[in-house]
């Protein structure tokens, strides 16, 4: 293994979060803090608690999940696609780096930066609302395995963007629509019988209430079927990025 | 600079039978045969689009293999890449930078990536030598193209390779840093690096190279040791036209090897000025002792630029 060159490839990119300091730390901490104002104190004080749980509360994690998955997206797909962009890959091309090298290096530094950023969410949630985590190495478990699977799926659409709009549109279309979906803001035994069916298709559902669940017992499917769910999901993404590396899909003509 | 002297297999490169057809369908090299010699100074020459960079690329591991094979230094750059890449420097064609990193996290960035262990006194001392160190903190878009060119080479040397590519090193560089850039070329092969290099320009081949390869619609079309591209360079052409039209070469004037030419009116006699004696002054006085007198002369020489021209155009 050249774990030099990994090395180099994920201080590369946490040097580049660095330089980005605000936008990294602050941005999720004051989205955060509005979240909390808008939902915890506004429509909390009407909701008052879902089962059991204050509604402050109970929308942390899915707060947390909602940045993780759109921070390891954005941060692995940024990683590869810009160095693509400015031609600066030519350098990892040639350097002794297998493609499992290059994924630790990128997918490494993306993943860490996502973990930052939760801790940091739950954290500044901590100054508003009081919660506890029941499961604290369940919670840690989903953490990681979110955020690795998806900074895979970063990955995978870094390199299979060839512009910047390809770049924004799945994060865009695909994962803020079934984050907000997935039952971030509501337990989906809220909505109506048929929306609850169909709420079963989003991938988003089995982790939001595997998570939820480390923290209040409080799940909307069972935590062994959202674990489950995460690892099917993770290995989806393990069999696209060796799928991009037996055929060099996009790396190199 | 004399002709590195040749033993048995110390070639540090050798390509085989190398075709690439892009996806597609341009077929960019066709059948290339090269060896490179540990130690030399070689010099691809070749118009635009030749393919040169992509020969280089294929080296290098960024652009796939067609067919054939390809060597470094005895290990196969497609099931030995690890052991190849680690080998092989390049200063690539075009400045490709990270515009928000400092010159000095860009070195150690390329020696990590290449697998090295950081050993910041050899970067101080290739930022030094390169005069980057002034500049070490700058951020890479603050330097003008030719300190970006520098830069560029002291990533290609971070991981200190063994052979080293140099991409049309020359583009857009002012005279100063072409001279520093040559000067450390030199300094570069001393200490045991092979030195590749591709240019438009003839005279930077002959300035530089012990050897030159010319390249044209992806073949290589010539490989020759420079000092022999040079003879031919040296070779002179003295035409005389005549006063009186001869129907053959005296024979007074046999040791000379003269040829007739422009029916009779002219003697051609061709000479190495890079011989000892051109023989111009005896010929010259044993053609008034033959009593032939002579109305004009002129010489001819072929340039190695028009060597390169002709090359190109019976490639065409
Ligand atoms: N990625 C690519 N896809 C398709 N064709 C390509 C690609 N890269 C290069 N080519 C073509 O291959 C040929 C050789 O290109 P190459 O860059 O190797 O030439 P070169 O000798 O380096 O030229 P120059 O002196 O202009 O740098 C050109 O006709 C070019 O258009
Ligand atoms: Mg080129």
């Amino acid at each position: 293994m050249n774990w030099y060159g990994i090395r180099a490839i994920y201080r590369f990119e946490m040097a580049r979060t660095g330089r980005t300091l605000m936008q990294s730390v602050a941005s999720p901490v004051v989205s955060t803090s509005l979240y909390f104002v808008v939902f915890g104190s506004a429509i909390g004080s009407r909701i008052t608690s879902v089962e059991g749980v204050s509604y402050a509360a109970f929308i942390i994690p899915g707060l947390v999940m909602l940045s993780l998955l759109m921070q390891s997206v954005s941060n692995a797909s940024f990683g590869i696609y810009f160095p693509k962009f400015v031609g600066t890959i030519y350098e990892v091309h040639s350097a002794p780096l297998s493609f499992l090298e290059i994924v630790l290096g990128y997918v490494g530094a993306a993943a860490t930066k996502a973990i930052m950023v939760g801790l940091i969410i739950l954290a500044t949630a901590r100054i508003f609302v009081d919660y506890s985590i029941a499961h604290p190495l369940v919670m840690v478990a989903f953490l990681l395995l979110t955020t690795v699977t998806f900074s895979l799926l970063g990955f995978i659409i870094g390199i299979w963007a060839d512009n910047f709009e390809k770049l924004q549109v799945v994060p865009l279309m695909v994962i803020t629509p079934l984050t907000f979906l997935g039952g971030s803001f509501y337990s989906i035994h809220m909505l109506p019988p048929f929306w609850q069916k169909v709420t079963l298709f989003n991938p988003v559902v089995y982790l939001i209430s595997g998570f939820r669940w480390s923290f209040y017992n409080l799940a909307d499917v069972g935590v062994g079927i959202s674990l489950a769910a995460t690892l099917g999901f993770l290995a989806l993404c393990l069999v696209v990025v060796w799928w991009i590396f037996r055929t060099g899909y996009r790396l190199k003509v | 600079m004399n002709a590195v002297a040749r033993t048995a297999d110390d070639d540090i490169l050798v390509v085989r039978g190398v075709d690439k057809v892009y996806p597609g369908g341009f077929q960019a090299l066709k059948h290339i045969d090269l060896e490179i010699r540990r130690g030399e100074i070689f010099a691809l020459l070749g118009p635009n689009g030749a393919g040169k960079t992509t020969l280089i690329s294929i080296i290098c591991g960024i652009v796939n293999l067609g067919a054939g094979s390809i060597t470094v230094d005895g290990h196969d750059v497609v099931r030995d890449w690890r052991a190849t890449r680690s080998l092989i420097g390049l200063v690539p064609q075009e400045l490709k930078t990270d515009a928000f990193e400092t010159v000095w996290n860009t070195v150690r960035f390329s020696r990590g990536l290449f697998g090295k262990a950081p050993d910041d006194a050899y970067i101080e001392r290739l930022l030094k030598d390169l005069s980057l160190w002034d500049k070490r903190d700058n951020k890479m878009l603050m330097l003008s193209g030719g300190m970006k060119r520098r830069v560029m080479i002291a990533k290609a040397l971070s991981h200190e390779p063994q052979l080293l590519f140099l991409d049309e090193p020359t583009a857009g560089v002012d005279v100063e840093l072409r001279r520093d850039m040559w000067a450390m070329v030199r300094r570069l092969r001393e200490s045991g690096v092979t030195i590749v290099l591709t240019t438009h320009y003839i005279e930077e081949a002959e300035e530089m190279a012990h050897r030159v390869g010319v390249i044209n619609k992806g073949e290589l079309v010539l490989v020759e040791e420079k000092a022999a591209l040079m003879h031919k360079l040296g070779r002179k052409q003295l035409r005389l036209q005549l006063h009186d039209a001869l129907d053959a070469v005296p024979a007074a004037l046999a040791s000379h090897h003269l040829e007739l030419a422009a029916g009779g009116n002219e003697l051609v006699y061709n000479y190495d000025t890079q011989g000892e004696r051109t023989g111009i002054t005896g010929l010259l006085a044993d053609l008034a002792a033959a009593g032939i007198r002579f109305r004009d002369l002129s010489t001819r020489q072929d340039t190695l630029e028009q060597i390169f021209l002709q090359l190109v155009k019976e490639g065409a």
